[in-house]
């Protein structure tokens, strides 16, 4: 393989497994939030034992989006480096604000809070893991800004072949960040509800603890019903917004290679890509209309109009995206998307039932619903960033332009091999220590001591 | 104004806070195995940076999104450059961080021993590492007409370089030695104070070795004559210091005498640098300079409004954390499993 391949597949590989945690950081740091406000307002030991309970299996998840962390801030740089020269002038601000506004605060007041238990009040550390939650969202928001530049670049001037900053507030409001970031972020709060979902309905299937488990089930179900209909409803607008700067994304998303008017939503379809066909189609009429115009009659342009004309604007090449992946990542995220509302109303019809606790076919299903926001965080990813081939920055740089001509294949070989194995061994240790701590409920001898006498370092390395 | 100039300053603030901080979690790292007696000791010097080590490494992130924002050019050719010891430090550091946490969360005895060679490894490579990038930069570098480092991996492992990283690796060392002087308590206090003192005098002599040499292998002191000027001067004081300081029982003056150590060793190498950033071997001409490798006026704006924001907040919060845990950590703070 090429360096240029090789650097692509060593991005994918880490900034997938990054976003494996970084959602579950996202909403979970919120909820564990929650927890502990419910326990400082109602001063109910369930809800600190909860909160303790729940942040234990946070740290293991955040230290994994830590490590993983580390490695996308430099990689840049290491595996693309034209790019980074390229783009540096407005990708490196939002990129060094998320390090000096989000970073430090999160990490400084992570250890307030880990090792604080007994030398803050109530009040500030209470206050501590609020931060921590906000903080976690402050970083998403400013590496999406990053990541919505090259989808739609603005605010910029090719000055001497680099992309120069010309209005900084362009870039603050992009109309591809403000449908983005609420996308993203509640993305990550439907991964953090079910999370703690899936883990007590573990707990309520197993008869422990069931009582306790059920108002963290609670709190999640609430969250979660909100959360999930809100991807819905922001994924929309994402969908508008990429027809309008994106239209060769939304015909790969769509399989769609011929312009249609009224466009029809394609449910099913075996893609061609060499013959620039698809077969076997199942088409709903007029959905994809309304999908991207909110009307049944405009028209959606197809792929090989939209090639004609980018060939037109940038010269001869290939513009179409890899279409099957596109394609189908699109339609795992949204059918994910709608069992999780399915899901989350359920789950709120049976608690007002009263059956929440004692329906085991429920509780099953959570389980099951556990590990599969992962699938749609990472198939929602590969259709931002794949449709978007074969751009880096769209419009402006192609990817094949961005890499670092001064590394070896060699070198990312040994580097995408080391990666690839230690982020495989790290998966293997967070997934022991999540069951470890995740199985025993919360440990009996802390529960029987009602009386907040456990004064140990509970979170002391 | 000179935003360049600006920009260059904040960088090396940015690293030097870097060294300075993390530079003590590296030597608690490195001395970790070899002045515990027990499993509480370890628990203890491991949990004298427990609430720290974290964001102390976020200055490590920031300089480098400050690089990438300030000097894209800066960033690209040298990460794309140092890429191998680069990727080195990197896996170092993800499992220095995953020993840390996850070290107390399995009570077996194979566990623990990993997360200790984890510990150790993770903080003693990246401490050498940065030691001879560092070298390298300051003696110069293949680079080319287009900005690209055209060396190869072990063109990076001259003697002198390697000297460097020695030297950086001892620093790190004592700097982390008087820092577990102060923070723990008992015969643990006590043998960190002992290996400290040990190791002042070698320690001593191979940085002023490295030192030396330094007139000759590189850039640092060629407008300089036989007197050094005011900086080099004042690091190796501080180092002398540092060493009757803890002799006389002021750990706390020690400790701050080893981070001035720290903290003028690297301006003298920023200063030596400037206004280059990467001075090439090949031709003067095809260095980077602050100049020809910096963003746009307005972005490094921006960014100074930002940092003129944020800097102050951040050390602020930090201090207070460091208030908040100021007491020594004591053997029966250690939760008993
Ligand atoms: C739990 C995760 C999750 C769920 C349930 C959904 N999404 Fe999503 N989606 C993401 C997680 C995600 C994501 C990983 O967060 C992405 C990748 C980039 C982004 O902004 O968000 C994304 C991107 C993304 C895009 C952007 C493609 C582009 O770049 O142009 C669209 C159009 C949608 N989504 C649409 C939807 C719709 C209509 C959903 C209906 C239920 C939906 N998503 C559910
Ligand atoms: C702000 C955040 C992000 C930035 C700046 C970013 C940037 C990039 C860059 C520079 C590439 C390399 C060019 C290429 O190979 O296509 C890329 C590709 C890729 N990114 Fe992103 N990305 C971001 C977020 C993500 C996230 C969160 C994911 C997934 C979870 C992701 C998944 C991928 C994948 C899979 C590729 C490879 C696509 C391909 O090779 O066709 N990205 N992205
Ligand atoms: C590809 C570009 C990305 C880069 C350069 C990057 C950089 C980093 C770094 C350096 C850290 C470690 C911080 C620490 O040590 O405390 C980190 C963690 C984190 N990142 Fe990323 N990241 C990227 C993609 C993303 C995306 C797309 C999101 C969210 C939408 C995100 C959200 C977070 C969050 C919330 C954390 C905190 C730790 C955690 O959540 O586990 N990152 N990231």
């Amino acid at each position: 393989m090429e360096a240029l391949d090789l650097a692509r597949w060593q991005f994918g590989i880490t900034t997938v497994y990054h976003f494996v945690f970084v959602p579950l950081t996202l909403g979970l740091s919120v909820l564990v939030a929650i927890m502990q406000t419910f326990w400082y307002r109602t001063g109910d030991e369930n809800y600190k034992h909860l909160t303790k309970y729940f942040g234990k299996l946070f740290v293991i998840v955040f230290t994994l989006g830590i490590v993983t962390g580390i490695v996308q801030e430099f990689q840049f740089g290491m595996n693309w480096s034209e790019y980074s020269r390229f783009v540096g002038d407005i990708f490196g601000i939002p990129l060094a604000i998320e390090a000096l506004m989000a970073f430090f605060l999160e990490s400084t007041f992570l250890g307030l809070w880990l090792f604080g238990w007994n030398r803050l009040s109530k009040g500030v550390h209470l206050l501590s893991i609020w931060l921590v939650a906000i903080a976690s969202n402050l970083s998403a928001i400013w590496i999406l800004m990053a990541n919505s530049w090259m989808q739609v670049p603005v605010g910029y001037e090719i000055v001497g072949g680099r992309a120069e900053l010309a209005d900084f507030v362009a870039i603050l409001l992009n109309e591809r960040l403000l449908v983005q970031m609420p996308h993203t972020i509640i993305a990550g709060f439907v991964t953090g509800g079910l999370f703690v979902l899936g883990i007590s309905a573990w707990m309520m299937y197993r008869g422990n603890q069931v009582q306790t488990f059920k108002k963290a089930a609670q709190i999640a179900l609430v969250f979660t019903a909100v959360a999930s209909l809100m991807t819905a409803t922001t994924g929309h607008s994402q969908a508008q917004d990429t027809v309008k700067s994106q239209p060769m994304k939304m015909a790969a998303m769509e399989g769609l290679w011929d312009t249609e008017q009224p466009a029809s939503f394609s449910l099913f379809a075996m893609i061609d890509q060499d013959n620039r066909t698809s077969m076997r189609e199942v088409r709903l009429p007029y959905m994809l209309s309304v999908l991207a115009h909110n009307n049944t009659t405009s028209e959606v342009k197809g792929m090989n109009e939209l090639q004609a004309e980018m060939e037109e604007m940038y010269g001869e090449g290939n513009y179409i995206p890899p279409v099957r992946t596109v394609y189908w990542s699109f339609r795992v995220m949204v059918g994910l998307g709608m069992l999780f509302i399915v899901t989350a109303f359920t789950g709120l019809f049976l608690w007002w039932k009263g059956k929440l606790e004692t329906t085991t076919w429920f509780h099953k299903l959570l389980m099951i619903s556990l590990f599969l926001p992962y699938i749609a965080n990472t198939a929602g990813w590969l259709v931002t960033e794949m449709g978007r081939q074969p751009w880096v920055v769209y419009g402006l740089l192609l990817t094949a332009d961005g890499v670092s001509p001064s590394v070896a294949s060699s070198s990312i070989w040994i580097s995408m091999t080391a990666f690839t194995l230690v982020y495989g061994f790290l998966a293997a240790i967070a997934v022991f220590l999540i069951v470890k701590y995740a199985k025993p409920g919360i440990p009996k001898e802390i529960e029987k001591s009602n009386t907040g006498s456990d004064t140990s370092d509970a979170f002391a390395y | 104004m000179d935003f360049q100039l600006i920009w260059f300053i904040l960088i090396a603030v940015l690293f030097i806070g870097y060294f300075f901080l993390e530079g003590f979690d590296f030597g608690v790292g490195i001395l970790m195995p070899f002045i515990s007696r027990d499993e509480v000791d370890r628990r203890v010097c491991i949990n004298t940076i427990g609430p720290f080590w974290d964001a102390n490494e976020v200055w490590l992130i920031t300089a480098g999104g400050a690089m990438f924002a300030a000097f894209p050019h800066w960033y690209a050719t040298l990460f794309s450059g140092f890429y191998l010891p680069l990727l080195l430090i990197l896996l170092a550091l993800i499992f220095r961080a995953v020993g840390f946490e996850f070290r107390s969360k399995v009570n077996k005895m194979f566990w623990k021993r990993s997360a200790d060679h984890f510990i150790f490894w993770g903080s003693l490579i990246p401490a050498f590492i940065w030691g001879v990038a560092l070298t390298n930069i300051v003696m110069g570098l293949p680079i080319g007409e287009d900005m690209n480092f055209t060396g190869g991996f072990f063109g990076l492992l001259s003697p002198y370089a390697i000297l460097g990283g020695l030297a950086s690796t001892v620093v790190f060392t004592l700097h982390g030695a008087v820092f577990l002087t102060l923070r723990t308590e008992g015969p643990l206090m006590e043998r960190a104070a002992k290996v400290a003192e040990k190791m002042w005098i070698p320690s001593g002599v191979l940085l002023l070795v490295f030192a030396l040499l330094g007139y000759r292998y590189t850039i640092l002191f060629d407008d300089l004559g036989l007197i050094p000027g005011t900086l080099p001067i004042l690091t190796v004081l501080a180092f002398v210091a540092g060493y009757f300081l803890l002799k006389l029982g002021r750990t706390g003056w020690s400790f701050t005498a080893t981070g001035a150590t720290i903290v003028f060793g690297t301006i003298v190498a920023f200063e030596g640098l400037f206004p280059l950033l990467m001075p090439s071997t090949l031709n003067p001409d095809w260095s980077l300079t602050i100049y020809n490798s910096s963003s746009s006026e307005l972005t490094l704006t921006i960014m100074s409004v930002v940092a003129l924001i944020f800097l102050p907040l951040i050390l602020g919060y930090q201090g207070y954390s460091y208030y908040v845990f100021k007491k020594r950590v004591t053997r029966d703070s250690i939760p008993t499993h």
